[in-house]
């Protein structure tokens, strides 16, 4: 698992690497989903699309898993499969066209209230790319 | 990272991170606590946040901090920060995510002995009446033009549909509504996702407790507030649900421009603000209060399910099993207030993070029965122990933004707490202690145990000690009702 739990007191937060930044959006939804303890129903099988654009890679991840943390609370869903397409081209707005593979939820042990900015960095490592990101709960 | 040699010793309760600590601080820390509490927060990053937090633009007077702070996202949890109105900035994630997060006290003249026999079926009839848990729907469906209305009345709209009495509105902050609540600048988003949870408690650390009232320490003050030695009382904890947390989602994202726009440099983007009068800082007011409001209803229509649980319990049985509200405090919020600085009285948006507003003596929009005692300050402690019912001071006004502590604090990681506490054995040890427990989660119920918080007793000590509140009454728990 390319993530890891950091200690924090109160909150949850999450240490995350990957080989580029497309995976590690990917790797960062795998471990907020382990660490909510979520369990998916085998079926029905969901699919689900959304599209986002923000000034920064940072600001992009913050999007992609607060969707993530509003399917899961309003339409009782969450996703194990993520095929992720972003554009990161200089001087534009970074984009990201997102289908989300998932079913609904079984079970979760606790709910993620929301995905702050909190000393939010996406750091190039020897690892390829690593951000540290807390989750409010 | 911050080490108890960058402090200045004050008191025994209190101490100073200087303005000079730091380039870009505008105003010092004020820190509320003993040393053994310090110590105890040693190895988190609640001082580095409290020193960020006074890097706000327009930040008037100290930053304060109370004796049960930690480590949150930006803002620590605790702390307190008065910005100029309307000049200054407003921050979101200085508020947080939770928007009027808070506390009713209900009390009653049930005595333990009466009551014991029934507090099983008691605990039993709260945790039906009162969702909790993970994305559970609360009591009341309303559509979209309805939760608009809610939206702007706060808790008035509870009183016009029949979930409140004028008593539990003038005993609650702001009367339960904050002025200029703009339901047309919160999102769609935001607006769905509190539709279906009015009057559910969620998770986390939010419950429904019943609780004896064990001690009173200034029974004058408590006759006032309507607690009686002896009897039962009933605390609420729960905020604004996924709408609040909605709203603090979409301007912290909104604000990620908007500092750039206003030429705002922050240690941490988490902190983003506006200018209170700025297009976007008017938006998120007006969108926060209608928050708060929502809040208010929440806890209201928790109330009213509390009410009937005890109806349904004792009346026949008793003839005086009535619920009358003490008090409902906020401890997530961002208010404009008058406070005398410099000798002058000013008008400042002050933001409370995990800290309760504690106003003393005299102080205008207090009912007027709270009017010579101070308004009650409700601090709910962890799961199984004490919780406390203290008093607002003039001290607190002069030396706290008036404000005091909000509860335990935690002192031990989620995962910690997870790993070293089973949540079957918790309940063992809590129901052999005499407290029953309905809880939605044995892993949740673990991470909430009693030593996953610091000792509330010193805590409210400490706040004691400084002068920002002064005791009341000690509760003792007998049910709780948890997600």
């Amino acid at each position: 698992m390319p993530f890891e739990e950091l200690f924090h007191t109160a909150d949850w937060s999450l240490r995350v690497w990957a080989a580029d930044l497309t995976h590690l959006f990917v790797e960062t939804a795998r471990g907020m989903n382990a660490l909510t303890g979520i369990k998916l129903a085998e079926k029905p099988r969901v699919r689900r699309t959304f599209t986002a654009s923000a000034p920064d890679a940072e600001s992009l991840l913050v999007s992609f898993l607060s969707e993530l943390v509003y399917f899961a609370e309003q339409d009782r869903l969450a996703f194990d499969h993520f095929d992720l397409s972003l554009n990161l081209e200089d001087g534009q707005p970074f984009r990201l066209s997102a289908t989300l593979h998932g079913a609904p939820i079984v079970s979760l042990d606790k709910a993620i209230k929301a995905v702050t900015y909190h000393n939010l960095q996406i750091q190039q490592t020897a690892r390829g790319v690593e951000v540290e990101i807390v989750f409010d709960v | 990272m911050i080490s108890l040699q960058d402090l200045t010793k004050v008191s025994d309760y209190e101490w100073e991170i200087p303005q000079s600590f730091r380039g870009d601080m505008r105003g010092p820390v004020r820190i509320f606590a003993t040393r053994e509490l310090l110590e105890q927060i040693a190895g988190d990053k609640s001082l580095e946040q409290a020193v960020n937090a006074a890097t706000l633009p327009g930040l008037v007077g100290a930053v304060v901090v109370m004796p049960d702070m930690h480590q949150g996202y930006g803002f620590p949890i605790g702390g307190v920060a008065a910005t100029q109105f309307p000049r200054g900035v407003v921050s979101p994630g200085a508020i947080g995510y939770d928007i009027n997060c808070g506390v009713r006290l209900l009390a009653s003249s049930i005595e333990l002995e009466a009551a014991l026999p029934c507090l099983d079926s008691l605990a039993t009839l709260l945790n039906q009446y009162c969702p909790s848990g993970v994305g559970v729907k609360g009591v009341v469906h309303v559509n979209v033009p309805e939760l608009e209305r809610l939206m702007r009345a706060g808790s008035r709209w509870a009183l016009k549909n029949g979930y409140a009495s004028e008593n539990d509105i003038t005993r609650t902050e702001e009367n339960g509504c904050l002025e200029g609540a703009d339901p047309a600048k919160v999102s769609e988003r935001a607006k769905a996702r509190g539709r279906a949870q009015i009057g559910s408690v969620g998770a986390g650390n939010h419950f429904v407790e019943v609780d004896l009232v064990e001690t009173l320490f200034d029974p004058e003050t408590a006759a006032v507030f309507g607690l009686r030695q002896g009897c039962l009382a009933v605390q609420i904890h729960c905020g604004s649900r996924g709408l609040g947390h909605q709203v603090c989602t979409d301007y912290v994202k909104d604000f990620q421009s908007a500092v750039q726009r206003y030429g705002i440099e922050l240690p941490d983007r988490e902190l983003v603000c506006a200018p209170m009068d700025s297009p976007e800082g008017q938006a998120y007011l007006g969108a926060m209060r209608a928050a708060a409001n929502f809040a208010f209803v929440n806890r209201q229509l928790l109330a009213y399910s509390a009410r009937r649980a005890f109806e349904e319990t004792f009346a026949g049985k008793l003839k005086n099993w009535q619920l009358t509200q003490v008090y409902d405090i906020c401890h997530n919020m961002g208010k404009v207030e008058t406070h005398e600085v410099d000798g002058k009285r000013v008008k400042v948006c002050v933001h409370r993070k995990g800290a309760t507003r504690a106003f003393g003596p005299g102080t205008p929009g207090l009912p007027p029965e709270y009017q010579q005692t101070g308004q009650p300050v409700l601090v709910p402690g962890s799961m199984g122990t004490a919780s406390w019912v203290l008093a607002g001071t003039e001290t607190s006004m002069l030396r706290s933004w008036g404000s005091s502590c909000h509860g335990a604090g935690r002192t031990m990681s989620r995962a910690k707490a997870k790993h070293d506490i089973h949540g079957d054995d918790l309940r063992r040890e809590l129901e052999g202690r005499g407290i029953k427990v309905r809880a939605g989660s044995l892993s949740g119920l673990a991470e909430e145990a009693p030593s996953a918080y610091k000792d509330v007793d010193a805590v409210v000590e400490t706040v004691v000690a400084a002068g920002i509140a002064r005791k009341v009454a000690r509760l003792r728990p007998l049910a709780v009702v948890k997600g």
